[in-house]
């Protein structure tokens, strides 16, 4: 019989802890079958963040960090000037990188840092349980905007991607999402393209990946996705924000 | 012998590097020594001080509260170390720029027209150096050719030309001292 | 014996270039920057690199990666730089990361002033940043000592896995001493199987993973086990102190760092109106030299101790711990950055001994 799927080596044996209909599972596969694909996974250490995606370190079967909330890309910064000729991801989600660890991020891109960063954002804290994050749509509901996210009274909604985009420092950066397959194999060419622009040397890259939080939108998965469609992409709008 | 001097002036008046060629100077004669600067915002344009210390013994407070030597620069410096030194000490005062005199009588002291000679050397940056040489002149605790050596050390090779117009400001400071 | 004057920021940075540093990630606060430019120039010269990071917190997350792949690296800063360090030094420790970190101390609290201080003892010995943890914290009183104690720090944290913080006052940092700087080529480094170097699954060497997270309690209790036993074997094996004239003392001064050098002129001064003073400074304050504190002032011919510093008084109860009530311990000393001076220091035990 013809094998015509299987699991990436670069992924552990381990269960996802991930709740049903979380992004975070297909993302993690994609960026392990991208280490495997490019043949690095020998000279690859990855950051992981605070937030859902804490325990990526049982996941991804190569060197891992597990860095204080914020901080991978300073974290990730550290072990690549130790190891220039290496591979170094970060992979954070929107409460980590785009709130309590936005010097961070904006510097290693200010800095040209030589690493690749998967952004996950679904506009909302998930491990610690549904807060607002800076990411979260004018309107929408969590437990610290109970009666939905107002733009008087904490701003509207912050567009990461376009922001890196701006610096000198950043090489590649683009934003894709998860809620339909044509999306998907989109989100893998541009971690792989993210992979490639630092094997290149160009510079910082990035991939702020659209992903859905059933849980925590009190949705079905199947309601998540179309919820991220509905109301996620008009407002951050999916492409590549910049290849050098 | 231990020597517990406090070089005082206005920040630009080189009081810092005459603390350090003395400290440095004192090292290469096999000397114990130690150099605190002020530092800080009060650098800018304000007052600036060094303490150096040169002992036989081993340094134990390099902090000077009572200067056996207090070099003064300016009027404020005067004003402010004065009466710290300790009876018997003495006070270096820069006439050019300071108009009164030491009021006490305890200790020794010497007036001298730093910025004054440092004109008839065509070289205003000098004044330093003529009050360094006035220090020595008294002290005696290290040999001028030393100081001139630990300045060249500072300068580096390249600026070896102005060794004797150094030379001659220390000189002509030690020569203030009868 | 080659000397040369150098300022204690100079010479704090070549030493820890000589002690086979190649890493620094730092953030310019007054007064340790001529630590940061050194290192930015020198580094590069003998192939390392010199990073200024974004901000303190970033610093000591790049030396936590730096540190979690190998390297040995270093950070410097001054209280408040250090206040903001404080997430990644608890993080360094429970990741079990080895790293030296300079405190030049300066006045506090708050944004406080820029002149010599010692108010960062509570911080550096009782923790600073959250969590049960330790680092090392070695106090040096004068340049050549701290040029002589980096090789110790970076030694002692490759050992024991730990961070070691220098504590100095900004004193040190700034003042100029004749420096005999060892010429080390090759310092010996510690084998570090468990850094993030590369992983070839089946191969020797086991998958990195630096963490700092325990979730199941457990196993929090097994890094927390393997830590307390490793600080108890350090304060078995890693104390240094250095005890001046105490033999047969009437008085005891206990003092660190510049101070201490203050307290020594204070014997001396004390010596020549007849009265035996001797003088304990501990150049460990983490583990503090309970011991020789204790016996130095247990003596029968003690009559008090003294313990000075410029603070309002943190070393002050670890002194009173150690002598554990069997003598009387007075202290002597401001916050802020009002350094005794020796003559006050004498007349106060001449005081003590009148009354």
């Amino acid at each position: 019989m013809a094998t015509i799927f299987k699991r990436t080596s670069v992924l552990t044996d381990v269960p996802f802890h991930y709740c049903p209909g979380c992004g975070h599972g297909i993302v993690h596969r994609m960026v392990a079958e991208v280490i495997d694909e490019l043949g690095i996974r020998e000279k690859t250490a990855g950051v992981a963040p605070v937030g859902c995606a804490v325990f990526a370190y049982n996941y991804f079967d190569v060197d891992m960090y597990e860095a204080a909330h914020g901080r991978a890309p300073a974290v990730a910064t550290g072990y690549k000037r130790v190891h220039p000729e290496n591979v170094c991801f970060t992979y954070q989600g929107d409460g980590d990188l785009a709130s309590i660890g936005t010097a961070e991020i904006v510097h290693a891109a200010h800095r040209g840092e030589k690493i690749t960063t998967i952004f996950i954002n679904n506009a909302i804290y998930g491990m610690t349980g549904g807060q607002m994050a800076p990411t979260t749509l004018v309107g929408q509901k969590t437990t610290t905007s109970p009666l939905g996210r107002d733009k008087n009274h904490c701003g509207e909604p912050i567009r990461i991607a376009e922001m890196l985009a701006t610096i000198n420092g950043s090489a590649f950066i683009a934003r894709t999402a998860l809620n339909n397959t044509a999306n998907l194999v989109k989100t893998k060419a541009a971690i792989k393209k993210a992979f490639e622009a630092q094997l290149a040397g160009k510079g910082f890259s990035l991939v702020e990946i659209l992903s859905p939080c059933p849980t925590n939108w009190g949705k079905s998965p199947a309601e998540a996705m179309d919820w991220l469609a509905d109301n996620m992409i008009p407002y951050y709008p999916l492409g590549i924000m910049k290849e050098v | 012998m231990v020597e517990r001097n406090i070089f005082a002036g206005f920040g630009g008046q080189g009081v810092l590097l005459m603390g350090q060629l003395l400290a440095a100077a004192g090292m290469m004669e096999g000397k114990n020594t130690s150099w605190i600067p002020s530092y800080g915002p009060e650098m800018r344009g304000g007052t600036a001080n060094c303490s150096v210390m040169l002992s036989d013994q081993e340094i134990d407070s390099p902090l000077v509260t009572r200067p056996t030597s207090l070099v003064v620069m300016n009027r404020p410096s005067l004003e402010k170390f004065e009466s710290k030194v300790v009876p018997g000490g003495s006070i270096f005062v820069n006439s050019s720029m300071i108009d009164i005199k030491v009021s006490r009588d305890d200790v020794n002291a010497y007036y001298v027209p730093c910025n004054e000679i440092a004109a008839e050397l065509g070289n205003d940056k000098v004044s330093n150096m003529i009050m360094l040489g006035a220090y020595l002149g008294k002290s005696k605790c290290v040999e001028v050719e030393t100081v001139l050596e630990a300045l060249l050390e500072k300068l580096g090779q390249k600026k070896a030309k102005l060794i004797p117009l150094n030379r001659e400001a220390l000189l002509r400071g030690a020569a203030c001292i009868k | 014996m080659a000397l040369k004057l150098m300022k204690g920021c100079e010479a704090i940075a070549e030493a820890a270039i000589q002690a086979g540093c190649r890493y620094f990630f730092g953030y310019p606060i007054t007064p340790q920057n001529d630590i940061p430019e050194y290192m930015s120039l020198r580094l590069p010269q003998v192939g390392g690199c010199f990073l200024q990071a974004e901000s303190e917190l970033a610093a000591i997350n790049m030396v936590y990666g730096a540190a979690g792949a190998g390297a040995r690296v270093m950070t410097s800063s001054s209280s408040p730089g250090i206040s903001l360090k404080q997430e990644g030094i608890s993080t360094c420790c429970a990741a079990e990361l080895p790293c030296v970190i300079v405190n030049m101390m300066r006045g506090g609290p708050g944004l406080g002033n820029i002149q010599a201080s010692q108010g960062d003892y509570f911080q550096a010995t009782k923790g600073g940043g959250h969590g049960d943890y330790h680092t090392i914290v070695i106090a040096p009183s004068s340049i050549q000592e701290t040029v002589n104690m980096m090789g110790k720090a970076f030694d002692l944290a490759e050992e024991y896995r730990i961070p070691v913080m220098i504590l100095a006052d900004g004193l040190i940092g700034q003042m100029m001493e004749p420096v005999d700087m060892p010429n080390n080529p090759n310092p010996t480094m510690h084998d570090k199987p468990w850094a993030a170097t590369g992983y070839k699954p089946g191969g020797a060497k086991q998958r990195a993973i630096i963490n700092s997270l325990y979730i199941e309690t457990e196993d929090l209790d097994t890094l927390e086990e393997r830590l307390q036993n490793r600080y108890a074997v350090i304060r078995g094996k890693e104390v240094m102190v250095e005890t001046y004239n105490t033999e047969g003392a009437e008085y005891i001064l206990c003092a660190y760092g510049t101070v201490a050098r203050v307290c020594k002129a204070a014997v001396r001064l004390c010596a020549e109106q007849g009265v035996k003073v001797g003088l304990v400074r501990p150049i460990t304050l983490w583990p503090f030299p309970t011991k020789e504190v204790h016996d130095a002032i247990a003596q029968d011919s003690v009559k008090a101790a003294l313990t000075v510093e410029v603070s309002a008084g943190q070393m002050y109860e670890d002194v009173r711990l150690a002598v554990n009530g069997c003598k009387e311990v007075a202290f002597m000393g401001k916050a802020g950055s009002m350094i005794p001076a020796a003559e006050d220091i004498a007349e106060r035990i001449l005081k003590m001994r009148r009354a």
